[in-house]
């Protein structure tokens, strides 16, 4: 089956990836890193990638996560994408809200009483 | 208590993506029954243990995530008395028909502080196990799917988790169960509640987005059971979160996976059972790892940022 290059910008790391898998799916099988790994299903959003070149065959992804204009400007989720060519592209954040970000946001709040 | 008022988590309406391949996941992976689809599209499902028509709803949707959360009450009077209850604690309420979802009564739909719909409801159709009620046989595990004994619980993840456990505890009487506290030793960071014998009919994270479920649980009959669905999961390339493990909190046994939208998924065996008169436990900041994850020790990134 065709395998092609997956290089993440951000890091310039790259890892080959089969055209039978997600990006995301192909990145973590050998045990790489760079793009956030959540749902795995379009639902969460945490693997959202802006693809620079290449071409992708996808499928539907939440769009509480990726706008139909993102998604025609290439703007996906890494999850929901396959790779028909070699791809370039930028992961588009870290996990939106780490561990120790939701904590902050939770000071604020009004103890329990 | 003495299992009157609020009986326990009846339905929950998800979000999906592609309703086909939802479809084949819930009965062919989970090994739940389809048990009806309505007007609107909706597909109706419920455990081969469960008695009641319905137990999980999807419906087709741009976005993943939970459009409600059902409790079913002991009867008409109680559904009266908890909206006259939740209207005098301030909360707004509105009547779903009867009819509205297929073989389910008329409905009490609420909106709690963390941003979440809860309804509750009194009647849905008894279709039965399978088995009948006279001289049953026993069930058993025998055909494919992980085949969980019922949907269990649910995880919600909001804002104000004080103003819904307010309303799940004053008004339609939970009780706390465990809880863990922030760094200031104060505020929780989540809590655990029941309003049964159970270890939890709802659970609540404080998180920055309201109205966001981090997931729903199916209670299976043991760890290997558990064992068995991680095996079922793995034949079927399902995305696993973490697991097979244990919860600290609660000391249940777990599998965290996702539904091919992205909604997050519980199948548990255990906890213990606990009583309205019982101590609730309090897990530190520091040692919030172990409560979570009791074997890793620590969280991993996913339990507090993905959601849907």
């Amino acid at each position: 089956m065709p395998s092609y290059t997956i290089h993440i910008d951000n890091d310039g790391s790259s890892y080959r990836c089969t055209d039978t898998r997600s990006v995301l799916e192909g990145m973590e099988s050998l045990g790489k890193k760079g793009i956030p790994v959540g749902c795995r299903g379009g639902g969460c959003g945490v693997c959202k990638v802006q693809i620079l070149s290449g071409s992708y065959t996808k499928r539907v992804m939440s769009r509480a996560h990726i706008s139909a204009e993102e998604e025609a400007s290439g703007c996906v989720l890494a999850c929901r994408i396959k790779p028909t060519s070699d791809l370039l592209l930028r992961v588009m954040g870290p996990m939106k809200k780490s561990v120790c970000g939701v904590v902050e946001p939770a000071g604020v709040l009004s103890p329990s009483t | 208590m003495a299992m009157t008022g609020v009986l326990r988590p009846g339905h929950a309406q998800l979000r999906v993506l592609d309703m086909e391949e939802s479809v084949k996941f819930y009965t062919d992976v989970m090994g739940l029954l389809e048990t009806g689809r309505d007007a609107s599209g909706r597909v109706y499902f419920k455990t081969r243990a469960e008695r009641d028509h319905n137990s999980i709803v999807l419906r087709q949707a741009d976005r993943a995530g939970m459009d409600f959360l059902g409790y079913k009450v002991l009867n008409q009077a109680t559904l009266d008395d908890l909206e006259a209850k939740l209207k005098a604690h301030g909360v707004a309420t509105e009547r779903v028909p009867a009819g509205e979802m297929l073989e389910t009564g008329e409905r009490v739909r609420f909106k709690i502080p963390t941003g979440h719909t809860l309804e509750l409801y009194a009647d849905k159709t008894d279709i039965g196990n399978g088995m009948g009620y006279t001289d049953p046989e026993v069930d058993v595990i025998d055909g494919k799917g992980i085949r969980p004994i019922r949907m269990d619980h649910a995880l919600l993840y909001g804002g104000d988790i004080d103003g819904s456990r307010q309303i799940f505890e004053d008004v339609l009487g939970f009780t706390l169960v465990e809880r863990v506290k922030l760094e200031d030793g104060a505020t929780d960071l989540a809590v655990w509640l029941t309003c049964s014998a159970k270890a939890h009919d709802v659970a609540m994270v404080r998180h920055a987005e309201d109205d966001k479920l981090h997931h729903i649980s199916f209670q299976l009959a043991s760890w290997e059971q558990v064992l068995r669905a991680a095996d079922i999961m793995s034949i079927n390339r399902v995305s696993i979160d973490i697991g097979p493990t244990r919860h600290g909190i609660t000391q249940g046994t777990t599998i965290y996976f996702f539904d091919p939208s992205g909604n997050r998924l519980e199948t548990f065996c255990g906890g213990y059972d606990h009583y309205p008169d019982m101590h609730p436990i309090t897990w530190t900041w520091d040692e919030v790892g172990r409560g979570i994850f009791y074997h890793d020790r620590k969280l991993n990134s996913a339990f507090l940022s993905v959601v849907s």
